[in-house]
């Protein structure tokens, strides 16, 4: 039995709905999951399935209403260093270089001065060391998505959220990316949970796969994905897979484009 | 092609040259395009050059010619002035050639300066020429130069206690306004007190001409509405990177509001000019504003409007200060700013 590294039960979530804000909206029911260490797990589900906010509880950034979040032994009661969230906008400092963005981390917890010689390396291990002295506004979707990416790295966490970190760019920088991140995910081997939209993105990325309906926000089944990696976009494997949960998601989320859009209304 | 080239360049100044066509298409990113293109525009402009000198010299006629009606030592001092004027705008016409920095500016500022010239003459000939505004509340140019250069030391001593007064206020002011600006902008309850104090004392107090307070109320304002309105990913992403509340706001919050906290500093510093110049001319007895109404109060109006004119030479130059400030703070928007 391995170790779970983030272990979440009967986690719910509610907020005030949008159109009465003296009623709650349930937003995520009786979420209950477990990571094992150094696992890359992927949550897929239609807009408004509350996504986002389970990585946002993971982050400490929320509360839940009710359940228990754990990492390790310990309850998650707020943000902390130890999890490192990216979302789909970097979100970089503007104020900052590329360089000082990295050390960020690093700054805020007062670690720079022992701890310097990482920058370099965290640079070179998103391919940015000829960027430093650069300001965010000047890199392109995908460099910034880097310095995002090492920013989170740099202070070694547990477990990495990675909400959607990939959905604002062009499919060919995407696809590259995914290699990235999973190059960056073989050599850390931290704990990973990856929100996304594109299936073809968590069947050729994770472990397992975590599909969830919306409305409220349920886990409605888990897949483990067991091909081999580096995977292959275009074997029949990955693509019979892909084609059984287009199907599930169908059914478990009954996506039409009309419900889509009223769930992101609801969401919004 | 190359040696082709360089040919043609040596020989750009000839016309109906037979490479013609061949510059004119060439490649942007040659040598001999943008030489050319140098070349082209300085000869082009040599007609424009002449019009500052042109300008200076009509002022300089005209003066000449009106001179006639006014005091000697006044009239004297305005021909030196001119022609000096002339001189170094015939100077630079010539040395802009070989001086390319000056050239450009040159360019720039050519508009600016001839129509300069051109509301200097037609000042002279309205008040000495033909007389048309009553004497002793309209000098000439003439009389208001001479007014500057015979009360120097004053104006001088002058500007600077105004430059003194302004200092001291506006810096008192803008470190008040940002203490208490990011103090409501950061936590609520300073908000919930804080807010309605601002609302209603600010502008009373603005208008009891305290430098310092009409400072204080805009980059309080602005500082606040800049640190509320930090974007909310910036904080959550500092929060996970393990950011503590002291890095949150010196190091998110403050440097997110900078550009709004210029605008409040942009405001201050024209509150801070308007009171300065109600201050000096109600209480305080020294500066600018008090050499104006005392200069009023004597019917000198030459130095009324000496003391005008350096007051706008003050204040624009500390406004440029402000700016040149701002884009070294704000390097980070470079190519994002437009104002």
């Amino acid at each position: 039995m391995v170790t779970p590294s983030l272990r979440l039960r009967e986690v719910t979530k509610s907020f005030p709905a949008p159109d009465d804000p003296l009623r709650q909206r349930l937003v995520l029911d009786g979420i209950t999951i477990s990571l094992t260490t150094g696992e890359l797990v992927s949550l897929v589900g239609p807009s408004g399935c509350g996504k986002s906010t389970l990585l946002r509880l993971i982050a400490g950034l929320e509360v839940p209403d009710s359940g228990e979040l754990m990492i390790g032994s310990e309850a998650i009661t707020g943000p902390s260093a130890e999890r490192g969230l990216v979302f789909q906008d970097p979100n970089l400092f503007p104020w900052l270089t590329v360089r000082r963005n990295i050390e960020a981390g690093l700054v805020a917890r007062g670690l720079l001065q022992e701890r310097r010689d990482e920058v370099g390396e965290f640079m070179s291990l998103v391919g940015l060391e000829a960027f430093g002295n650069a300001y965010p506004h000047h890199l392109s979707g995908g460099m910034a998505q880097r310095v995002a990416l090492a920013r989170a790295l740099i202070n070694h966490p547990k477990v990495l959220l990675l909400d959607e970190p990939l959905g604002a760019l062009d499919a060919f920088t995407r696809m590259r990316m995914q290699d990235e991140v999973l190059r960056l995910w073989s050599a850390r081997r931290s704990t990973t949970l990856l929100v996304t939209h594109d299936i073809d993105e968590a069947i050729y990325m994770s472990d397992r796969i975590v599909i969830m309906t919306a409305r409220p926000g349920t886990i409605d089944r888990i897949i483990p994905v067991t091909l081999d990696r580096p995977r292959d976009r275009s074997s029949s494997e990955f693509l019979q897979l892909r084609g059984e949960i287009l199907e599930l998601l169908h059914f478990a989320g009954g996506a039409t484009p009309e419900t889509i859009l009223t769930a992101r209304v609801a969401s919004a | 092609m190359l040696q082709s080239r360089q040919i043609s360049r040596k020989d750009a100044v000839i016309p109906g040259e037979t490479e013609q066509p061949e510059r004119a298409s060439g490649e942007r990113f040659g040598a001999v395009t943008i030489d050319s293109a140098l070349a082209n525009k300085t000869r082009l402009s040599t007609r424009a050059l002449s019009v500052v000198p042109l300008a200076a010299a009509v002022a300089l006629v005209i003066h000449l010619f009106l001179s006639t009606n006014e005091p000697a030592a006044e009239g004297r001092t305005y021909t030196l002035f001119l022609s000096l004027f002339f001189a170094v705008a015939v100077a630079f016409a010539i040395t802009q050639r070989w001086w390319p920095a000056l050239r450009a500016r040159m360019r720039r500022l050519r508009p600016i300066f001839t129509v300069a010239l051109l509301l200097l003459c037609a000042w002279q000939v309205i008040t000495s020429g033909f007389r048309l505004l009553p004497l002793p509340y309209f000098p000439s140019p003439a009389g208001v130069l001479q007014s500057m250069i015979n009360d120097r030391a004053l104006l001088f001593d002058s500007t600077w206690h105004s430059l003194i007064l302004l200092l001291s206020g506006y810096t008192l002011g803008v470190i008040a306004g940002f203490i208490t600006g990011v103090c409501i902008g950061w936590s609520a309850p300073a908000r919930y007190w804080g807010m309605p104090i601002l609302k209603v004392v600010g502008p009373i107090i603005s208008a009891a001409a305290l430098i310092a307070l009409a400072v204080w109320f805009p980059v309080t304002m602005l500082t606040a509405s800049g640190v509320s309105n930090t974007r909310a990913s910036y904080l959550d992403v500092a929060r996970t990177l393990g950011a503590g509340p002291r890095y949150l706001i010196f190091r998110v919050a403050i440097p997110a509001a900078l550009p709004t906290i210029f605008v409040g500093l942009f405001m201050g510093l024209g509150a801070s000019f308007l009171t300065l110049v109600v201050a000096e001319s109600v209480g305080v007895k020294s500066g600018l504003g008090w050499y104006v109404s005392w200069a009023q109060g004597w019917a000198e109006y030459g130095k009324v409007y000496a003391a005008l004119i350096i007051m706008a030479a003050f204040f624009s130059t500390i406004m440029t200060l402000l700016f040149k400030l701002r884009d070294r703070v704000l390097i980070w928007q470079k190519g994002m700013i437009r104002w």
